[in-house]
């Protein structure tokens, strides 16, 4: 048996799901449904779009709409999805490579055109499917099978990418508080507009392995530890804000929504063609 | 005497990554053998941490 929850929103004759034991992505899909189920949404009127990786396999376990598409173009699929039926609450699910790196293009093209969907980044610092190689979001010096002494890219801020490119809502979130995700997702799906949020989550088969950060339960107290909230990090002195990851809103625009723009569209142009 | 109902296991979900144990603030439960088990169920507050944290589902509230 499983809970009404898991029961409602699950495919659950396809549980237990793949990810390793430690894997966030499991708590961080369920903080998601939660999120959905908390505002009440029809079931039928969501469409979960996911790409390729760990996190991406999350649109199979689920049961809404759901669309598991080709690697990095998860939010080209939801970005037609949304233009054919604007009604629907479109969500896309993906990993920090899938996202970042092969969808990289896609995610700032979806920011600019502040299109009303739902991003959330699983980001576990690494490509967990394909055998542990370091992605965009790997810091500095930190170590995957393609980096062996360590990676010596920079890494990326997504959400600093996010609200440059025009999100209208981003916000960063991690696994040591699964309740801010919930919150966050909420907040996401209620903005009309593009909503973009990192979700700091745990690889401990590869990125923990291969850095000695140990099983998820000591990757979880990692991140507790590392982040801070943005409200926190506005007061903290400049020497003790190095290292510290800011979790919380981090910015919220207001701008024209794109389906919205595009239907003004065909409906001046009625009539003359 | 609480009754065990209130705090269910789907033992053929867990993969015994020790989440719930680690974050439960009243320490209720244990790994035995590689999956969770319910230690002392007289100290559950029924916070919800085990739920909310389990990646797996295998763990629940609520009687059903």
């Amino acid at each position: 048996m499983v809970s009404h929850l898991v029961e409602k929103y699950f495919r659950t004759e396809t549980l237990p799901h793949i990810w390793c034991p430690g894997c966030g992505n499991g708590t961080v899909t369920r903080a998601i449904v939660k999120a959905i189920d908390n505002l009440g949404l029809d079931q039928d009127q969501v469409c979960i779009v996911s790409g390729i990786g760990c996190s991406s396999r999350a649109a199979g376990y689920l049961d809404f709409n759901t669309v598991h598409t080709t690697h990095g173009r998860a939010l080209a699929f939801a970005t037609g999805i949304k233009l054919a039926n604007p009604k629907l609450t479109v969500i896309v699910i993906t990993g920090d490579g899938d996202c970042a790196a092969i969808g990289g293009n896609h995610l700032i093209h979806a920011a600019r055109r502040n299109i009303d969907i739902t991003t959330i980044v699983f980001n576990n610092n690494i490509y967990g499917m394909t055998g542990g190689q370091y992605s965009p979001t790997t810091p500095t010096g930190d170590k995957g099978t393609t980096a062996p002494y360590g990676n010596i890219d920079a890494n990326f801020d997504l959400c600093n990418l996010a609200v440059s490119a025009g999100a209208t809502y981003v916000a960063r979130s991690s696994l040591s508080n699964p309740n801010m995700i919930i919150k966050q997702v909420e907040e996401g799906i209620k903005n009309k507009g593009f909503s973009f949020i990192e979700t700091l989550t745990t690889c401990p088969t590869y990125y923990g392995r291969k850095n000695k950060k140990g099983d998820g339960v000591e990757m979880i107290r990692y991140l507790g530890e590392k982040t801070i909230n943005k409200i926190a990090y506005d007061k903290l002195p400049e020497e003790k804000r190095k290292d510290k990851i800011i979790i919380g809103e981090i910015f919220r625009g207001d701008r024209p929504e794109f389906t919205e723009e595009y239907q003004k569209v065909i409906e001046s142009i009625k009539g003359e063609i | 005497m609480k009754t065990i109902e209130k705090l269910n296991i789907e033992i053929n979900l867990c993969k015994g990554c020790g989440i719930c144990v680690a974050f439960c603030p009243k320490d209720v439960l244990e790994i035995n053998n590689g999956k969770v088990r319910i230690k002392d169920i007289n100290s559950c507050i029924e916070c919800g941490q085990c739920e909310l944290r389990c990646p797996d589902y295998a763990i629940y509230l609520g009687g059903k």
